[in-house]
């Protein structure tokens, strides 16, 4: 048994995949969220977005090593989060008939649950906002009218702002644990202490939850396509 | 004087009864009366258990040796909570002045599949003292002790080793984890002996024998929930934790140490 599969088939081995995987994940989101803000750029927004997409498709060999990456970051988190958790089931067979939580929090006891949302979720965000298929009116590289025009079906603008919520929560535990899970942090006085991870985790989620808000609100409105586009059309 | 308040309490005491090792156990529920408020939670049971025998029932099975929280043999969840309602203290410490007249009080034992039932209120650890064999230990010099400050320690090293060897090995720490794990136990270990120089030679083999025996002996995985520190009488920090990390995953990359023969004398 060489040493890599004897560390990834240990637990603490599994929990420092999900630390540096999850990271990874965390530094997405809030590229992508910052990325999503071109939205309320106004008159021009339509423009930007496009822009914005096509810069992200400067190098198509580059952009698909990333999309790789991402993929496999998913892939190893969710095996080991599964994993982990029949091994945390089958580690307290009987429970007990009271429990008092002392200081696990909210987020910290749904982190498996909101995993198994946030995976629906990108399964149908993808299917939706990337490959169109799920879209009522979709067009390629006009990420502003896709927006707009998915978002304009309530129960699916609800069902991202609810993802996003999840996504905050997950962040809130996962963020600070990861940092602690790679010895990352000094020791502390108060060590279940944490407060930059739960300032990522709001402006995470409130950044997501704008756009669809602003387009249930009407706020946001459909533009005519990209001028660019309509150009070349 | 004492501090005697005199006051006494009645309560109903909803217990985990179970025979042996495979039997199926249940909650049987006993009244405590006449329970003075000085009295440890322990004497309350002593207490109840003289009844108990006096009825000719069986006496419940509990584990308790010092008394005076520092061997770590007794521990049961009480209440829903390791070692009971008052912070940092062990279940042979806790006092019945922490509770009310008239108050239910369920007692459980630490539930773990790496720490099987084996009477009543008496869980088997051994799991503990296999994760301790399989690395826990230094390679001393035998002798005389040594001269104090003969090797140089530094302070905050020093205060982090003597934190972790606080531990008593008592299990709060599994009992009150959601995933059952020895996290905090195993990293008090680790952290104890790998943060003193003495401690050194066997510092890498060492996070990864204790980290692969907690994994042999069927505990959880650390998700960091915090429940341990809290249920802990010693107030071992997760911080132990970083350090176990730190050391398994340099271990992992260096890789255990081929033995040399002959070792040293
Ligand atoms: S009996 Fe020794 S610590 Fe409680």
């Amino acid at each position: 048994m060489n040493a890599l599969w004897k560390f990834w088939d240990s637990s603490l081995g599994k929990k420092i995949v999900m630390a540096v995987t999850g990271l990874a994940g965390v530094g997405f989101v809030v590229g992508h969220m910052v990325g999503n803000l071109q939205m309320f750029a106004g008159a021009g927004a339509a423009d930007a977005m496009h822009a914005y997409a096509k810069l992200l498709r400067t190098s198509m060999p580059l952009l698909w090593a990333v999309r790789a990456g991402l993929l496999a970051c998913v892939v190893l988190h969710v095996t080991a989060a599964l994993q982990l958790a029949a091994r945390n089931r089958a580690a307290r067979p009987q429970g007990y008939q009271q429990v008092t939580p002392q200081a696990s929090t909210f987020a910290s006891r749904t982190m498996l649950l909101g995993g198994i949302l946030l995976v629906t979720f990108i399964v149908v965000h993808i299917l939706d906002m990337t490959l169109g298929v799920a879209h009522p009116n979709f067009t390629h590289l006009d990420p502003y009218n896709n927006l707009v025009f998915g978002f304009q079906r309530p129960l699916m603008a609800a069902f991202y702002v609810l993802a996003m919520a999840a996504l905050g929560a997950h962040l809130v535990h996962g963020a600070w644990a990861s940092f602690r899970t790679l010895g990352l942090r000094k020791a502390s006085e108060r060590p279940l202490h944490r407060t930059i991870a739960v300032a990522v985790a709001i402006i995470v989620a409130l950044g997501f939850m704008s756009v669809p808000i602003a387009v249930v609100i009407g706020a946001l409105q459909p533009q005519g396509a990209a001028s660019e586009m309509q150009a070349s059309r | 004087m004492g501090g005697s308040s005199g006051r006494t309490l009645n309560l109903t005491l909803n217990v985990w009864r179970q025979a042996g090792p495979g039997s199926a156990g249940g909650f049987k529920t006993y009244q405590a009366k006449g329970i003075s408020t000085d009295a440890s939670f322990l004497e309350m049971l002593d207490v109840v258990n003289e009844e108990l025998a006096a009825k000719g029932e069986e006496p419940i099975a509990f584990d308790h040796d010092c008394r005076e929280g520092i061997c770590g043999s007794c521990g049961m969840l009480i209440n829903g909570t390791a070692h009971g309602p008052w912070k940092m203290t062990t279940t042979c410490q806790l006092h019945m002045r922490a509770f009310r007249d008239g108050e239910t009080i369920t007692i459980e034992p630490w539930r773990a599949s790496a720490f099987p039932v084996v009477k009543d209120l008496v869980v088997d650890r051994s799991a503990f003292d296999r994760i301790i064999s399989a690395g826990g230990y230094v390679s001393i010099a035998t002798g005389n002790a040594p001269d104090g400050n003969a090797l140089p320690i530094p302070k905050v090293d020093a205060d982090a080793a003597m934190d972790a060897a606080e531990c008593i090995g008592c299990g709060a720490c599994v009992a009150a984890c959601p995933n059952a794990s020895a996290s905090l136990f195993t990293s008090a270990k680790v952290s104890h002996l790998g943060k003193l120089p003495q401690g050194q030679p066997e510092r890498y083999r060492r996070a990864l024998r204790m980290v692969a025996q907690m994994d042999l002996e069927h505990f959880g995985g650390c998700s960091l929930h915090g429940e341990c520190m809290e249920a802990c009488p010693k107030g071992i920090s997760i911080d132990h934790i970083m350090q176990m990390n730190r050391d398994y995953v340099a271990a992992s990359w260096k890789g255990e140490p081929i033995a040399k023969a002959g070792g040293a004398g």
